[in-house]
């Protein structure tokens, strides 16, 4: 289960280098993402999810919005 | 795993740079003003007025303690009754945008609008800056 987080949270993760992931459509992602971040759209998370991210680094995911 | 609910749309709402396409597009946090003057409800017209021409303004923005919009006071409004307080005497409640609209979309805006100024804000309305007309080429 994931813990909701906020964005000084974010970016303190980032500079530890936790892997941020947009789970946002392949377009939108491409217009705009957060620095450094990797597209896994939700209907791919759980097929590739274990093929490309490292389960010993922190993961953020992150869409457009909670609405 | 963590999630962070707020999403993109609070990162950018926030000034903070993203990557992309849109990226390489100048948005309003490129060219917004981070100096405007600001004042609370409760400061005279007179005052305000002063202070904000000592730093070659005709504008302030009038907010909270915690930095959130309440109102504007444009050039006719600051030249009202210097004993007015800026609650009397501003314009409540303006149209604020956020950091992460493009210029473009800004000049025709604001153009469409005859907005002289505007307040940019983050998603939760606290004061980022002001952007002017001719900060987007708009007049």
């Amino acid at each position: 289960m994931a813990g909701e987080i906020g964005r000084e949270r974010v970016r303190l993760l980032m500079d530890q280098r936790a892997q941020i992931v947009d789970v946002l459509p392949a377009r939108e992602y491409g217009e705009d993402h957060l620095p450094g971040a990797i597209n896994l759209p939700l209907r791919k998370i759980e097929t590739e999810a274990a093929k490309v991210l490292d389960a010993t680094r922190a993961i953020v995911v992150y869409c457009a919005d909670s609405a | 795993m963590y999630d962070y609910r707020a999403g993109i749309r609070d990162w950018m709402g926030a000034g903070l740079p993203t990557e992309g396409m849109n990226s390489q597009r100048p948005r309003l946090a490129d060219v917004l003003r981070r100096d405007v003057p600001t004042c609370s409800l409760g400061e005279r017209l007179g005052d305000i007025r002063g202070r904000a021409a000592g730093a070659g303004w005709d504008a302030c923005v009038v907010i909270s303690g915690d930095r959130v919009v309440l109102g504007l006071l444009r050039a006719a409004e600051l030249q009202g009754d210097p004993a007015l307080l800026a609650e009397q005497a501003m314009r409540p409640g303006p149209s604020t945008y956020r950091p992460f609209v493009s210029v473009a979309e800004m000049r025709r805006t604001m153009t469409d609008r005859n907005l002289e100024s505007s307040p940019v804000t983050t998603s939760d309305g606290r004061l980022v800056g002001l952007v002017r007309k001719q900060d987007v080429g708009a007049g």
